[in-house]
């Protein structure tokens, strides 16, 4: 009965609110890159030489291929997957062997007269493997062999981009790992990577800020006191020993006080020493606790203790003692870009440009910090220092409550999906959305470690709108076919 | 297959895009809607404000002369990542430095702490104030040096060897007059003195700017709105001062070779046409670069030839001052025309004793003033101040005296339009209640006749001619004529009346041509007009100072003098001849020949000075 209907019933399905916000996403960037790019020696935004010119080419293939890829059923990728899977990684890799070196990356390769970045293509590709993968009947993401199947799904591509020098994009795979989590995976491994990112960001900016009138530093005193913290309350939330738990925070909150006390009213030293050694005392009676017990809980979490404590010394020594050569090669491969004008130069100027912009902005075409190049890569990957520039406040958290909305519409697609694929492949889509926006703007607002990844559909570029188009459009398909389910043979 | 256990983890999920998102918009109203400090960093980091500098005014005398001018300067700025294939040996040849200076200068642009606003992609200053003859050679090779650009600037020229404390001088701000005046920035000039620095405001100008915007290279990309902010600047007003050139140069001519100073005064206008101060020196040495070095050098001169003694120098008038004492006795009724006071060699009383010259005794105020009577003065000021029953007490006595001199210009500065003018001295009664403590007029008489406590500056002198020459009224005197579009400050052009009668100053000027014709000054007299005058011989530690007050011709007076020789001996040997020359060169436009061969007599009539610090 349905059958019936055909296309046309697909076309009343597709989710035209999800359209509209994309539209929107996609206006309002090219309004922005028109801003980045203005060129006082060439008004016309419309002219081809001009990247704003050039944006509406690509904006105007995406909607034609958003439209050709309305036009593929769902049928296609459920059968196809792995192939395609199998074909972008054979492209990666023959990327890293065939593209020319651009600035020390060689990720992009020339196709007439543009240039296309596999790497952004790819992540559909993998999203799809992934949903194909966790479709199939008996799939469990307890079993180790399954779960280790989907993590090497994403890891592949990860470490093929790496090796087209371009890590920011790779690190956008962790994405994944959210849809992992929606799919069952254990919470602690998602925050122990949040734990990770939070000792990091904490530990490396405060590391040399003393804590009024004490010889301690803020950095290492926060990230020892919560390296305590989460692990008396991984004992608590996965163990449930009350006793231990009691024993534990008695012993370590209560040495910190004293010792606190003992440092402002007799004499001043650095606290930090005996946090440090209530640490390893913790983590000697976990790993106690875990062969007394014969609890594994007990090892994994003695572990996370273990690495929690050295965390801060481990980035401190890389960052202290390698001398600046090996450490600009840390960050190089931890994806964070190199900064021609000495420390925090680019993210300094994006906060300048963003804090000018006032409530309101200086209006379009209007602000000068951009235009003038005083922030780097401004139309790519610190897109919404023009945002923030020309359109202010009001401008800027719009867009981010936009995105808000897309991201959680995008939820309520996923979660009614009929079958794992189309919930998996959701998932994958929106966590690539959520990652970029998480660390493209909070590196420009100065929160996260500049990493280059573009903000999508904001940044100027065809390889990064088109990806997403691709990405965002297999899905909105598929869910469009959510009522067709019956007609797909069992 | 719906995975219905983990459902309650969309919340998750969707409480992390949340939370990211508002912590987010968070940190965007710090940056956003707090102080403005992003705000004027962003300015700063986009506005280059190109400043304009507009043309000094220039200066010309009273007859149109010219005196100082702008002459085209060229700084040679460099552009360091546009140098290509230099030929540095040429280079170096060709604006006349070694290798090494060309080294260093380039290490000092490169160096970030010398020179902060460094960028290989601006130009930078190589050279600064080349002038046009020198530059003239690097300009024909200048296409040969790449990256090498220049950049026009004004240096101050003196089209006249006179006149250099009158005019004064500019260089760079101070970081002081930086931080006092917003209009100027570190690097622009100033006047330091002279008409340079009392009309700084008229000559500078103002400023033009225009409003560039500037890419993060430091490179410019065009003018902001259109050139909507842009200023064009204003040329600075050109003065014309009072000074006759020619008269200023006879002066500065006639004492050459002496200390001291003249000052000549127009009496109706209170122009000043000429204010020599002696030893003077050549303008030009404060052109250009070198003008630090010739500070330094003149600084050191124990003879002290930048100090400006016709304002700054106060010396006792001597002599010259009893015509304002005769002025005031009559007024106050304590003398007569017919008044005639005893003088045995000198004023004696009581123990008291200033000495005097030989001449008939007793005798009235106009022989007195003639044969420049110590003791007739002393005994006119002992009269005043001992009168109990005009003045009850010697303090309102001596306060009425000290209005009289205040209101003929002594005490106080009179306004002159220069800077470092000096008020000069004129006791008051406080002043001896502290220093004597009690006191009478005996005490005191030698102020009667220009000695004691009291001081004037030559220009004070010179005033109170003008003053007697006008018959009891004097104009604040100024050294700019006409301001060219503009107009000169009110103060200056205010007639101030003394308090003393023109009646009595008829009989001071009757006393005064006396002098000339058979008194004191006779050898000022000349057939061509009538000269009135009054000798001064000033005592002081040395040789005594030979001053001359006077003016000519006596009615319609066209100009008022004073002439102050330090250490000349008697007013008649270096002050009253050089006042007449000056006078008839004023007058008559040129000396006569026998007057030349004086003037040329007096140039080579040097005094010596010792060279203790003065």
């Amino acid at each position: 009965m349905e059958q019936g209907k055909g296309n046309k019933g697909i076309f009343l399905s597709i989710d035209w609110v999800t359209i509209l916000l994309y539209v929107i996403l996609i206006v309002w960037g090219w309004f922005s890159v028109c801003g980045a790019c203005y060129d006082f020696n060439n008004p016309d935004l419309f002219a081809w030489e001009t990247n704003s010119g050039k944006q509406i080419v690509w904006g105007g293939t995406s909607l034609v291929l958003a439209a050709v890829l309305m036009l593929i059923e769902k049928r296609f990728y459920d059968t196809a997957a792995y192939v395609i899977y199998g074909a972008l990684m054979l492209l990666l890799a023959v990327t890293i062997v065939i593209a020319p070196d651009t600035k020390g990356s060689r990720s992009w390769l020339p196709i007439g007269p543009v240039k296309l970045q596999p790497a952004e293509f790819a992540k559909f590709a993998v999203a799809l493997a992934l949903g194909k993968l966790m479709d199939r009947y008996g799939f469990s993401i307890k079993k180790p062999k399954d779960i280790g199947t989907a993590i090497g799904l994403i890891l592949l591509p990860m470490v093929l981009i790496i090796c087209q020098k371009e890590t920011g994009s790779a690190l956008v795979y962790f994405a994944f790992f959210l849809m992992l989590y929606r799919e069952g995976m254990t919470g602690s491994l998602l925050f122990s990577g949040f734990a990770c990112v939070v000792y990091f960001v904490v530990g490396m900016k405060f590391a040399d800020e003393p804590i009024a009138n004490m010889p301690v530093s803020i950095g290492e005193f926060t990230v020892l006191l919560l390296a305590m913290l989460f692990s008396i309350g991984m004992v608590w939330v996965y163990c449930h020993n009350w006793k231990a738990v009691k024993i534990m925070a008695v012993a370590c909150f209560g040495a910190t006080l004293l010792a606190m006390l003992f440092s402002i009213y007799v004499i001043p030293f650095d606290v930090c020493y005996v946090m440090l050694g209530m640490c390893i005392l913790l983590t000697g009676y976990i790993f106690g606790l875990a062969l007394y017990t014969r609890i594994y809980k007990y090892a994994l979490i003695g572990a996370f203790a273990l690495l929690s404590t050295s965390f801060f010394y481990i980035t401190d020594f890389m960052f202290d003692h390698l001398g600046d050569h090996q450490r600009v090669r840390i960050e190089v491969l931890l994806g964070m870009k190199d900064d021609p004008r000495g420390a925090g130069y680019n993210v300094n100027q994006a906060k300048i440009a963003i804090g000018s912009g006032g409530l309101t902005g200086k209006g379009f075409l209007n602000g000068t910090q951009t235009k003038l190049k005083y922030v780097p890569e401004q139309h790519t990957d610190f897109i919404f220092c023009t945002v923030g520039e020309e359109e202010g406040f009001v401008g800027s958290a719009g867009v981010l409550i936009v995105y808000l909305f897309f991201i959680w519409r995008l939820i309520a697609l996923a979660e009614r999906q009929p079958d794992t694929m189309g919930r998996v492949y959701g998932y994958c889509v929106l966590s690539v959305f959520l990652f970029h926006l998480f660390i493209n703007v909070g590196m420009v607002l100065g929160l996260t470690p500049v990493i280059g990844i573009p903000l999508p559909f904001f940044s100027y570029g065809g390889s990064s709108l088109w990806g997403f188009t691709l990405l965002l459009f297999i899905f909105l398909r598929m869910d469009a076919e959510r009522n067709l389910k019956k007609n797909y043979p069992p | 297959m719906k995975n219905h256990l983990y459902e309650y983890r969309k919340f998750v999920l969707g409480g992390i895009a949340l939370v990211i998102v508002v912590s987010y918009i968070v940190r965007l109203a710090f940056l956003q809607l707090s102080d403005g400090e992003y705000k004027t960093r962003a300015d700063n980091n986009a506005f280059f404000n190109n400043v304009i500098f507009p043309a000094r005014g220039v200066i010309y005398d009273r007859n149109g002369e010219l005196l100082v001018y702008n002459q085209p300067a060229y700084d040679i700025m460099v552009v360091m990542r546009e140098i290509q294939n230099l030929d540095t040996l040429d280079f170096c040849h060709t604006l006349g430095i070694t290798q090494a200076m060309f080294d260093q200068r380039m290490e000092t642009i490169k160096d970030k702490n010398k020179n902060p606003g460094y960028s290989t992609y601006t130009q930078q200053l190589f050279m600064g104030q080349i002038p046009a003859e020198e530059f003239s050679i690097f300009q024909e090779k200048l296409f040969r040096f790449h990256g090498f650009y220049v950049r026009e600037r004004t240096i101050r020229r003196y089209a006249t060897d006179n006149c250099a404390h009158i005019l004064g001088d500019v260089a760079e701000v101070s970081q002081k007059e930086v931080d006092n005046d917003d209009y100027y920035d570190p690097g622009d000039y100033i006047g330091k003195q002279g008409v340079e620095r009392s009309y700084e405001p008229e000559l500078r100008g103002i400023k033009g700017v225009e409003v560039l915007l500037r890419d993060a290279r430091g490179r410019i990309q065009g003018h902001y709105r259109n050139g909507a902010l842009d200023r064009k600047p204003i040329p600075g007003k050109n003065l014309t001062l009072s000074i006759d050139a020619k008269l200023q140069a006879l002066g500065e001519r006639l004492m050459e070779g002496k200390m001291g100073a003249i000052v000549a005064i127009e009496p109706k206008t209170g122009e000043i046409l000429c204010m020599v101060s002696a030893p003077s020196y050549d303008p030009h040495r404060m052109e250009g670069k070198q003008r630090g070095a010739q500070m330094m050098e003149m600084q050191h001169d124990p003879m002290k030839p930048m100090l400006n003694r016709a304002i700054s120098g106060t010396y006792p008038p001597g002599s010259t001052f009893k015509t304002s004492q005769g002025l005031t006795f009559l007024q106050e009724g304590i003398i007569t025309s017919s008044t005639a006071y005893p003088c045995s060699r000198g004023f004696r009383f009581g123990g008291m004793k200033v000495g005097c010259h030989g001449h008939g005794a007793p005798l009235p105020l106009i022989p007195a003033i003639a044969t420049s009577c110590n003791g007739y003065f002393c005994w006119g000021l002992y009269h005043m101040l001992s009168n109990r029953t005009k003045y009850p007490t010697i303090q309102e006595a001596m306060t009425t005296w000290k209005n009289y001199m205040v209101s003929m210009g002594f005490g106080y500065k009179l306004g002159v339009d220069l800077p470092g003018e000096a008020r000069g001295m004129i006791p008051n009664s406080d002043y001896y209640d502290r220093r004597l403590g009690k006191w009478n007029a005996l005490g005191v008489i030698s102020i009667a006749i220009g000695q004691g406590e009291v001081t004037l500056t030559p220009l004070q002198i010179a005033n109170l001619g003008a003053t007697i020459a006008n018959r009891g009224y004097y104009v604040t005197p100024h050294i700019v004529k006409d301001v060219e579009g503009g107009k000169l400050a009110d103060s200056l052009l205010v007639k101030h009346k003394t308090k003393v009668d023109k009646q009595y100053y008829e009989m001071v000027v009757e006393g005064m041509r006396k002098a000339v014709l058979g008194g004191t000054c006779r050898s000022a007299n000349t057939s061509m007009y009538e000269v009135c005058g009054k000798t001064g011989t000033a005592q002081n530690r040395g040789k005594d100072h030979s001053a001359f007050m006077g003016f000519a011709p006596k009615d319609n007076p066209k100009i008022a003098i004073a002439v102050y020789v330090e250490n000349g001996g008697f007013g008649a040997h270096y002050g009253v001849p050089i006042g007449a020359l000056m006078m008839e060169q004023y007058i008559n436009g040129e000396l006569s020949p026998g007057s030349e061969a004086k003037a040329a007599a007096f140039q080579s009539r040097h005094i010596s000075y010792g060279t203790y610090e003065r």
